[in-house]
């Protein structure tokens, strides 16, 4: 195995007996010791701070002058970036000449600057692409010396506005920079969970007492990535990988949200990002496949790669992410099938260890989200 | 009580070998959610998967460490499935077996020697 790459907060998530898996090339703590269930749980029921410093953070800084960033940045993705306003984010996807997913990523509007949020596992990736896109417009700064912590759920606001008080002015998506005495704070207000909550980019040196500040108010616990990815899985959110890849794109994975009006057809600036073509025709006339919630009738999880058939044995596709869902208290999955069979109610067939059992097409989120709009 | 590698531990009871997983087993797979159960009165042999256990995080088998007949099932667990990690050595047993011969439980490690098996 090669060297797994070690957090800044390494030593804290030993001391608080984090279990530690490898994950995207890091040594990651997947649980603590209250275990998957309990973390999801107090994080919809209190606060979760989640170390995901294994995520990619970039600056594109412009060399001549912002427009011409934006523009080049539009043309790597179906998505409107010129109309994002200055402290404002928004979910954005790298995408391939074939219409696929290279990557899904948060980027803000920093007035001078944008900063973008990329997958662990993508990031190497992802920063060579934005340096062939946007090299000649932009410095593309990878930063590896700060830390990004989640803080998520009801009790988030309060425990981070006793250290940064003017977070309860942000409103979901916002993002500004706040000086503390743990550094230059960036917060935006988002997550991956489904919950109201901040991610919070600390410099490295000041990661440490930031995380043992929030862990030491009232209701903050360290959650695992087991509890992030049922949380995300509950809101009906896509994993990088194994819900969207290069093979899926935008309009499949139910993503059409994340393309506004400027840039499909009739838009002021339509089309122009790589796989147009595909995307802009299964705006049109709808996609063969789609992303779909299921929920198994029984009680049997239907976990990544279970086939999926309908009741007469015809193939439709398979379930992409699926588990157990702690607050749903049942199990839940995410996956792809024809787009005939796609609409909420119908019944389909997932076949577990050779058996065939009911599973039924669900409206996502499986769980209600409560950002602070 | 005798433990498998697969940790499982057996238990005699009368003529009965009761079969549930250690308290290692359960801390290693998380909140059991799932647990499917044979069916009473089936043969099976020595390896066969005779029960699945899924978690939070992935699912797994329990293995018939014997020959024998499976004569009674804890269909407690079914509707109940955290009982294998509130009380999995009492309560959460998870099926008992009729063997031949009793003496084939020797083959398998006392509690010192799962202590060291499990470090």
């Amino acid at each position: 195995m090669t060297d797994l790459k070690k957090l800044v907060l390494a030593n804290l998530h030993a001391e608080l007996g984090g279990k530690m898996v490898p994950f995207a090339g890091y040594d990651m703590p997947v649980q603590y010791p209250a275990g998957v269930m309990t973390e999801h749980l107090h994080t919809r029921r209190a606060a979760g701070l989640f170390d995901v410093s294994h995520m990619g953070q970039v600056i594109l800084r412009p060399t001549s002058d912002m427009a011409a960033l934006v523009a080049a940045f539009e043309a790597m993705m179906p998505v409107d970036v010129a109309g994002l306003a200055e402290g404002r984010q928004r979910y954005g996807l790298f995408t391939n000449e074939q219409g696929g997913i290279l990557d899904d990523l948060m980027f803000a509007n920093r007035g001078d600057h944008l900063f973008v949020v990329v997958n662990a596992a993508c990031k190497e990736a992802d920063v060579a692409h934005m340096q062939a896109h946007l090299g000649a417009v932009a410095e593309v700064q990878h930063l590896t010396d700060r830390a990004l912590l989640a803080l998520q759920g009801p009790g988030a606001e309060a425990a981070l506005a006793a250290w940064v008080p003017g977070v309860t002015e942000m409103r979901f998506m916002d993002v500004r920079e706040f000086d503390t005495g743990f550094g230059p704070l960036w917060i935006s207000r988002s997550g991956y969970t489904g919950e109201d909550g901040f991610e919070i980019s600390v410099p490295a040196a000041g990661a440490l007492d930031l995380a043992r500040s929030l862990l030491a108010s009232e209701g903050v616990a360290p959650i695992g990535l087991g509890a992030r990815d049922s949380l995300r899985l509950e809101a009906g959110l896509c994993l990088y990988g194994h819900d969207i890849d290069t093979k899926t794109s935008p309009v499949e994975a139910g993503l059409t949200w994340a393309i506004q009006k400027s840039r499909r057809t009739g838009g002021a600036r339509a089309g122009g990002f790589p796989g147009a073509d595909r995307i802009l025709h299964e705006l049109a006339a709808g996609p063969e496949r789609v992303r779909v919630g299921l929920r198994p009738e029984g009680r049997a999880p239907m976990r990544e790669g279970t086939a999926l058939f309908d009741p007469d044995g015809t193939p439709l596709g398979e379930v992409t992410s699926g588990g157990f869902g702690p607050s749903v208290q049942a199990p839940i999955a995410m996956g792809y099938v024809a787009a005939s069979h796609a609409a909420p109610g119908t019944s389909l067939m997932g076949e577990v260890r050779g058996k065939r059992l009911p599973v039924t097409v669900v409206s996502l989120p499986f769980h209600p989200t409560t950002y602070k709009r | 009580m005798k433990y498998t590698k697969e940790h499982e531990w057996l238990r005699v009871e009368g003529d009965l070998v009761v079969v549930g997983i250690t308290e290692h087993a359960a801390t290693q797979l998380g909140d059991v959610v799932f647990v499917e159960l044979p069916e009473a009165e089936t043969m099976v042999a020595e390896g066969d998967e005779v029960c699945v256990i899924e978690s939070v995080k992935a699912a797994s088998d329990i293995l018939a460490p014997l020959d024998g007949e499976i004569v009674e099932v804890n269909t407690k667990l079914v509707d109940k499935p955290g009982l294998v990690n509130e009380d999995p050595t009492g309560v959460a047993w998870f099926f008992k077996m009729k063997i031949d011969d009793l003496a084939a439980l020797d083959d398998y490690m006392d509690e010192d020697e799962y202590a060291d098996f499990i470090g």
